[in-house]
C-alpha cells in the first residue's frame, strides 16, 4: 500500500467505503427491517389487503373510486375524493394536480380545432372551475344545491377579465363562460359583461374573481378538491354524512344504520390531537356490501 | 388541535435532544473502535488512528462523493441487467444523473417517479444507501468545523473514514432500525412484492405495488434526504399511513439537526454556547411553522375562499393544519419531502416554504449542513458586531481574521449566486420557460422554487414545474453539485485554519456568544441577509401573487 500514492489510496478506500456501505445499508438492514417486520406486523407489512368473498378487492389504507365502467358514480357506494393520478387512484401513476391557489381562468375549447395530435381541443380547466364543476356535479348526485363563492350557477369560475388592466374600466369578459352562455352578471361597473369566445387572448386583462353572496355551502371541501397523494382513502365525515341519505335510500336500508357504519368506520385524531376525523370509504362501502 | 400537535413535537425534541446530542458527542470523540468497525477499517484499507489535515480529508469526502455518484447512476442505467427491476427499463441516463447528484448532495429531488421508474434494488441498494451515507458525509464535516473551534494549534481534524463509518453505523442505523419497525406498525409496507393488478370494488382495476418502504422512509426523513419511494412522498398512504406517523415523521426529520448544537457544545467544553445555537434555530423554526400555519389556515387566496378551506394537495387524514407543519418543518430542514403539495399552497403559505430554505437551510437545516451553516452565520455575526465597536471578532476564543470571513463569506455567497443566476437563466430561454405549469408569478415561483431547492440540497418542489427534460437534469443537476460540494470545501478549509490557531483569552472586549443579546444577532443577520437577498425574487413570485 506504501508505494501508491496518497490520491489514489483515498479512491480505492473510497470504492471499497461504496462497496461495504451499501452491503451493510442497502443489503443487511433492509433484509432485516423486512424480516422482522413480517414477522410481527405480518398484514401492515403487506399493505392490510382487504378482501370480498375471498378475493382481493384492494388495501385498507389506499383509496379506489367507486364508479361505473363510464366514470359515473356508482349510487349504493360512498364515494371517494376527486384524484389527479392517472384517470384516478392509479396507483403507478400518483399524483396531486399541483395547480395553484390562484389557477381561476380557464382555455376554452375551441369548436372545431384540433390539438397536437389530432384530438378536438379540449381547452384546459383551471383548478377553480374544476372545484365549481364537481361542486355543481356533488350537489345534484345528493339533491342539495352545489352553490359556492366565486362560482357561478353554471359550475365554473365566476371571474372576470376587466380591460384597461389599470383605471376606468371600458370592457368586461366572463372568461370563462364560453359564448352563447349568459354571463354570471349583467354589469361590471356599469360596463356590460361578454361572455368569453375561445381562442381570444384575454391575458393582458385585470383578472377580477367575483365572490357572490353564497351564504351556505352544502358540498364539503374536501368533495371538491383532489388530495395529495392521489390515492386518499378517506372523507370528511361531513361528506360521508352529506351521502348518507342517497346510499341509504339506493339501497333500501335505514339511513340511522348507515350513519352508524360511518362512526364505526371513522378514526378519530390520534391521540385527540393528531390529523383530523376521516371515514375510510373502502371500507365503509364494504360495510354496507355485508349488511 | 394544531398548536397541541406543534407543542408536542417541541415537548419530543426538548426531550430527546440532550440524551442524542450527548450521545453523538461520545461517538465522535471517543478514541476506541468496537470490533465490528475494526473490521471495517481493515475492509476499506484505512488506518483509523491516522488523524488527517483539511485538505486530505476534504479529498476523502469528495473521493467518497464521486464514486457513490458513479455507483449510483451505473446502478441506474443496468438495472434492467440486475434482479428486482421488477421488470423496468434503464432509467434515462439525463434523469439517471441527475437522481445520482441528487441523492448523493443529500438533495433528493424527483425527476424520477418512483412507482414506474426505479426497481426495487435501485431503491434500496442504492437511494436508500445515499441516504444513509450522505446524511453521514454532511454530520462528518459538521463534526470537523466543530473541531476546528474545539482544537488548539492543531493541524489535523480527525479521520474522515472513522467519522463516516460511525456516523453511519452508531447514529443512523440503530436510530433507522427501530423507527422503520415503528412505522410499518403505524401500516407503511415492507416486502417486496411488485406491482400486481386486484380488481377493484366495483369492477375497475388498481396496480397495488409495494416494496421495502418503511425502511427507506424512515431514513428519507432521519437523513434529511427526503427522495419518495413513491411519486407522491410522504403524502402516500403506504409511505405516511396515519396521522400519528405523521408526527413521527416529523419527529424524524428534526431529530439529528436539533441534538446537533448539543454535541457542539459538549466538544468546544461549554454547553452553554450550543444552546445559543439551539436557540437561533428554534426561535426561527417556531416562527416559521407558526407563519406556514396561519397562512394556510387562513386560506387567503380565491380558489381556497371557493373551497372554503387549502384542501387542494392535502390528504384528509392529515388535514390542513397538520400537513403545514410538515411542510415548514421539511423546508427549514433540507429534507424535501412532502405530505401535500406546496404547489397549491396559498401564495403566502408557499412563499413561507419558499423563504425557508433561502434562509440557507440552517433553522435547524439538513443533518450536519444545518449545523455548520449556522455556524458559519455566527462567525458571520461576530464579524458584523466586531465592525460595529471597532475590535478584532472572536468567536470560541478563534480569532475571526481576513482568512476566515473571507471563507465564510465565500461559503454563504454560494447558494444565492446559484439560485438567482439559474432562475434568471431559466426564465431566458425556452427549454426554462417550458417547464412551467401555471401561469403568471405562480409559474415564476415554480422555476424560483426549483433553483432554491436544488441549490440547497432540499429537493421539494412546486411540483407542476416538468423538470425531467435534459435542459432541467443538467442545470439543477450542477445546482445540487456546486450547492453541495463548494460550501463543504470552504467549511472545511475555515476548519482547517481555525485548529491551527491558539486561542486567545477572553478579555473586556470580547463579545459574549452564548447571551440572547447575540442569540437576537444571529436571528437579525440570518433574515436581514436572506431578506436584502431574495426579496426582489419574491416580490416577482408569491408576494405578487398574494398582493395583487
Amino acid at each position: 500500500m506504501e508505494r501508491i500514492p496518497s490520491w489514489l489510496r483515498q479512491h480505492i478506500a473510497a470504492i471499497r467505503a461504496v462497496v461495504v456501505l451499501t452491503l451493510i445499508t442497502g443489503a443487511i438492514y433492509p433484509l432485516m427491517v423486512t424480516g422482522v417486520a413480517q414477522a410481527l406486523f405480518n398484514d401492515k407489512a403487506n399493505g392490510q389487503i382487504v378482501q370480498k368473498d375471498g378475493k382481493d378487492v384492494g388495501s385498507a389504507i389506499i383509496g379506489q373510486k367507486f364508479t361505473d365502467a363510464d366514470g359515473n358514480p356508482v349510487r349504493k357506494y360512498f364515494q371517494s375524493r376527486p384524484s389527479a393520478a392517472g384517470d384516478g387512484y392509479d396507483m403507478l401513476s400518483t399524483a396531486a394536480s399541483n395547480l395553484g391557489p390562484e389557477d381561476v381562468v380557464d382555455v376554452l375549447p375551441v369548436p372545431g380545432a384540433k390539438d397536437d395530435e389530432g384530438d378536438p381541443d379540449e381547452g384546459k380547466q383551471s383548478l377553480l372551475t374544476q372545484v365549481c364543476t364537481r361542486s355543481k356535479t356533488i350537489g345534484e348526485l345528493e339533491g342539495v344545491s352545489g352553490a359556492r363563492p366565486y362560482c357561478t350557477s353554471d359550475g365554473v369560475g365566476a371571474v372576470l377579465k376587466v380591460f384597461p388592466a389599470v383605471g376606468t374600466p371600458t370592457r368586461a369578459v366572463s372568461v370563462n363562460q364560453a359564448c352563447p352562455s349568459q354571463p354570471f352578471v349583467a354589469d361590471h361597473q356599469g360596463v356590460k359583461v361578454e361572455c368569453g369566445k375561445p381562442g381570444e387572448d384575454y391575458a393582458a386583462g385585470r383578472t377580477v374573481p367575483v365572490r357572490g353572496n353564497i351564504a351556505d355551502v352544502k358540498v364539503p371541501a374536501d368533495a371538491v378538491t383532489a388530495s395529495g397523494s392521489g390515492l386518499d382513502p378517506h372523507i370528511s365525515p361531513a361528506y360521508a354524512e352529506l351521502q348518507a341519505q342517497r346510499v341509504a335510500k339506493e339501497r333500501g336500508i335505514d339511513a340511522g344504520k348507515v350513519g352508524q357504519l360511518i362512526g364505526e368506520h371513522t378514526t378519530g385524531r390520534a391521540l385527540g390531537f393528531m390529523g383530523e376525523p376521516a371515514v375510510n370509504v373502502l371500507e365503509l362501502n364494504l360495510a354496507l356490501d355485508k349488511e | 388541535m394544531g398548536w397541541i400537535f406543534v407543542a408536542s413535537l417541541v415537548a419530543a425534541l426538548v426531550l430527546v435532544h440532550k440524551p442524542l446530542g450527548d450521545y453523538m458527542h461520545r461517538v465522535y470523540t471517543t478514541t476506541k473502535h468496537n470490533v465490528v468497525e475494526r473490521f471495517l477499517y481493515r475492509l476499506l484499507g484505512v488506518q483509523p488512528d491516522a488523524e488527517q489535515r483539511w485538505g486530505v480529508y476534504a479529498r476523502g469526502v469528495l473521493a467518497f462523493s464521486v464514486i457513490s455518484l458513479l455507483v449510483l447512476f451505473g446502478l441506474q442505467r443496468l438495472q434492467d441487467k440486475l434482479f428486482l427491476s421488477l421488470g423496468f427499463d434503464p432509467v434515462p441516463d439525463h434523469i439517471a444523473w441527475n437522481t445520482a447528484v441528487s441523492f448523493v448532495t443529500n438533495t433528493n429531488w424527483q425527476a424520477y417517479s418512483g412507482e414506474s421508474t426505479m426497481g426495487h434494488l435501485v431503491q434500496m441498494s442504492g437511494l436508500a444507501v445515499q441516504n444513509f451515507v450522505s446524511a453521514a458525509v454532511g454530520m462528518a464535516v459538521a463534526i470537523t468545523l466543530v473541531r476546528g473551534f474545539a482544537r488548539k494549534g492543531s493541524d489535523t481534524l480527525g479521520n474522515f473514514w472513522v467519522d463516516l463509518v460511525r456516523g453511519t453505523i452508531r447514529i443512523l442505523l440503530p436510530i433507522a432500525f427501530v423507527g422503520a419497525l415503528v412505522l410499518v406498525a403505524g401500516g407503511l409496507v415492507q416486502n417486496f412484492v411488485g406491482p400486481h393488478e386486484i380488481t377493484a370494488l366495483t369492477g375497475g382495476t388498481q396496480n397495488l405495488t409495494g416494496g421495502p418502504v418503511a425502511s427507506q422512509e424512515v431514513i428519507k426523513e432521519l437523513g434529511t434526504n427526503g427522495g419518495g419511494f413513491y411519486n407522491t412522498n410522504a403524502a402516500h398512504p403506504f409511505e405516511n399511513a396515519t396521522s400519528w406517523t405523521n408526527w413521527f415523521e416529523i419527529v424524524l426529520i428534526l431529530l439529528i439537526p436539533f441534538a446537533l448544537p448539543r454535541t457542539f457544545g459538549k466538544m468546544v467544553g461549554q454547553v452553554r454556547q450550543g444552546y445559543a445555537i439551539l436557540a437561533v434555530m428554534g426561535i426561527i423554526a417556531l416562527a416559521s411553522v407558526t407563519l406556514t400555519n396561519v397562512f394556510e389556515l387562513g386560506g387567503n387566496a380565491t380558489v381556497p375562499q371557493a373551497v372554503g378551506a387549502a384542501m387542494e394537495g392535502k390528504d384528509v387524514r392529515f388535514g390542513v393544519a397538520n400537513s403545514a407543519t410538515f411542510a415548514a418543518a421539511t423546508t427549514l430542514t433540507s429534507t424535501g419531502a412532502v405530505n401535500s403539495f406546496h404547489d397549491s399552497y396559498t401564495p403566502f403559505g408557499g412563499m413561507m416554504t419558499l423563504f425557508n430554505m433561502m434562509l440557507g437551510e440552517v433553522a435547524p437545516g439538513g443533518v450536519g449542513a444545518g449545523l455548520y451553516g449556522m455556524l458559519v452565520l455566527a462567525v458571520i455575526t461576530v464579524f458584523v458586531a466586531g465592525l460595529m465597536v471597532g475590535r478584532t471578532p472572536e468567536y470560541l476564543g478563534k480569532k475571526i481574521g481576513s482568512r476566515e470571513i473571507k471563507l465564510a463569506s465565500m461559503y454563504f455567497l454560494v447558494t444565492p449566486i446559484l439560485v438567482l443566476v439559474g432562475t434568471s437563466v431559466a426564465m431566458g430561454n425556452e427549454a426554462g420557460l417550458a417547464a412551467m405549469l401555471n401561469t403568471g408569478p405562480h409559474g415564476f415561483s415554480e422555476i424560483l422554487y426549483a433553483f432554491t431547492s436544488a441549490s440547497n440540497n432540499n429537493g421539494s418542489a412546486f411540483g407542476g414545474v416538468t423538470v425531467n427534460t435534459p435542459w432541467y437534469d443538467v442545470a439543477l443537476g450542477l445546482c445540487m453539485l456546486l450547492g453541495r460540494f463548494l460550501p463543504i470545501i470552504f467549511v472545511l478549509a475555515l476548519a482547517g485554519s481555525l485548529a491551527r490557531q491558539k486561542p486567545v483569552p477572553e478579555s473586556a472586549g470580547t463579545l459574549p456568544t452564548h447571551r440572547p443579546q447575540f442569540v437576537g444577532m444571529v436571528v437579525g443577520v440570518t433574515i436581514i441577509l436572506v431578506a436584502l437577498t431574495f426579496l426582489p425574487a419574491l416580490a416577482l413570485g408569491p408576494l405578487a401573487e398574494g398582493l395583487l
